[in-house]
């Protein structure tokens, strides 16, 4: 449920709920993508490197 | 270990270790496949014929599923528990046994879900608790929780996969799980508040029940005091599980996988914590006693209807509390591998007798002069359908134990 959904109701309770379940959603997304874009620029530095080398 | 006796698949195999032949490994998985069948038949029948194929009706909406239901959510607490105790506690030792933890909790939760999907008759209408939540219920609140733990738990168990022999050669895998483990205390942390909530709100559900005097308690604030004895009774059953399934596959492969010490101190802290358990317990079993009698539901009532006599509490909190406890708590008792695995059984049982009592016969016991006690039996399909989560666990398993590194001590305790 999101705030524009018609059943939305501004009340604490919402607020707690469905804030915490997107809160926790947004963590687990940061942090997936943080590792992938670090896997991918380790990738990306280690291979311009090899090239250098060569 | 010549070629011609190395098993076909061994380039996927971890370096170091010794599997079975392909062949024996192939026969494993197609026996276990076949109590497996019989699970999806059940399920089939639950989706295509409805919920009237099982012995659930109007007095017993929740049944053998729910009571399984949360007793593997409990045992699956070992994952986030051992995982506070490594990554915040900072037991270093239990990283010997933390990856097989996350992969017993991924199967548990699994299980979970799998269950509740075949209970709510409808899983296509599965989404509508995350869409038309009712933020005023407890339910919403575990349904939530479960499902981001177990992306959690996912997360968690994902740098294993990336692990892989062969996955691992990888470039972009190996640095993604080798961030993956960087990023693990913050995802451990977040399980922990999840679980924190949801282990609580499963104990939370039948201690708001007023109108029941069997399940009903007070509490602090919001959560009744079942919230607190749930999150203490899993957080102490769940390492024994983490041990008793360690202790399994070591006895399926013929040889040692974890260290004695890291066992050990699993056992230890699982003593303590149901030690406590126990007397938190048995205060509010006597507190409850005291106030159900006052309101016209004296204690005696709670057990007159066979077969929940007194010899329920008396089993629940004797041979499967305080006798795994005792255990437990005595160092030599605890070294003698015979006794700690009966312990951890005994533990383990315990946590799904309390979960059955607090749902199952939480319902069985009459409310109202004119009600008549009414019994339950799950009928095969329920039983087929729950256990087919077990067979698929143990798959899971054996496919992890085989092409994962889930033991790190495996090539020190057994060298080639």
């Amino acid at each position: 449920m999101f705030p524009f959904a018609f059943e939305w109701v501004n009340d604490a309770t919402h607020f707690v709920f469905m804030g915490s379940l997107y809160s926790v959603l947004t963590i687990l997304v940061i942090i997936l993508h943080y590792c992938g874009i670090r896997a991918f620029l380790d990738l990306i530095c280690k291979k311009e490197k090899n090239h250098n080398h060569h | 270990m010549d070629s011609a006796s190395r098993p076909f698949d061994s380039a996927l195999i971890p370096k170091g270790v010794k599997r079975c032949q392909l062949k024996w490994f192939l026969l494993w998985l197609g026996i276990l496949h076949a109590p497996l069948m019989v699970g999806v038949v059940g399920a089939l029948m639950c989706w295509g014929l409805a919920l009237n194929v099982t012995y659930l009706n109007n007095n017993f909406p929740f049944g053998l599923w729910i009571a399984a239901d949360l007793g593997v959510i409990a045992l699956g607490a070992g994952a986030f528990f051992t995982g506070f105790l490594r990554y915040i506690v900072k037991i270093d030792d239990l990283k010997h046994i933390v990856n097989y933890a996350v992969l017993i909790g991924v199967v548990c939760y699994a299980s979970a879900q799998g269950i509740l999907g075949i209970d709510i008759g409808q899983p296509l209408r599965g989404w509508f608790i995350f869409w038309h939540a009712n933020v005023h219920s407890m339910l919403t609140e575990v349904a939530f929780c479960i499902t981001c733990y177990f992306m959690v738990l996912c997360i968690e168990y994902l740098p294993l996969i990336l692990e892989n022999r062969q996955i691992y050669k990888l470039g972009f895998f190996h640095g993604m799980a080798h961030h993956l483990h960087e990023a693990m205390p913050t995802i451990a942390a977040v399980g922990v508040f999840l679980s924190f909530f949801h282990q609580g709100s499963l104990g939370g559900v039948p201690g708001v029940l007023y109108g029941r005097p069997f399940a009903y308690r007070e509490g602090f604030l919001v959560w009744p005091w079942t919230f607190f004895l749930f999150i203490l009774s899993a957080i102490a059953c769940g390492p024994c599980f983490t041990i008793l399934i360690t202790w399994i596959t070591e006895k399926f492969a013929r040889k040692r996988l974890v260290k004695r010490n890291v066992i050990d101190i699993l056992a230890k802290i699982s003593g303590r914590l149901l030690a406590v358990y126990l007397v938190l317990k048995t205060l509010d079993t006597v507190y409850w006693v005291a106030v159900a009698g006052k309101v016209g539901a004296p204690f005696s009532s709670f057990y007159a209807n066979p077969p929940y006599g007194y010899w329920v509490l008396i089993t629940e909190l004797g041979i499967l509390g305080v006798i795994p406890a005792i255990i437990l708590l005595n160092t030599k008792a605890r070294q003698n591998e015979n006794l700690l695995i009966l312990a951890c059984f005994l533990n383990c049982a315990g946590i799904f007798m309390n979960r059955w009592i607090m749902t199952v016969q939480a319902l069985a016991v009459p409310v109202m002069s004119f009600d008549k006690f009414v019994s339950y039996h799950p009928n095969w399909v329920e039983y087929a359908t729950t256990f087919l989560f077990v067979w698929a666990g143990a798959i899971v398993i054996s496919l992890s134990y085989r092409y994962l590194p889930i033991f790190p001590q495996e090539k020190e305790l057994n060298p080639l």
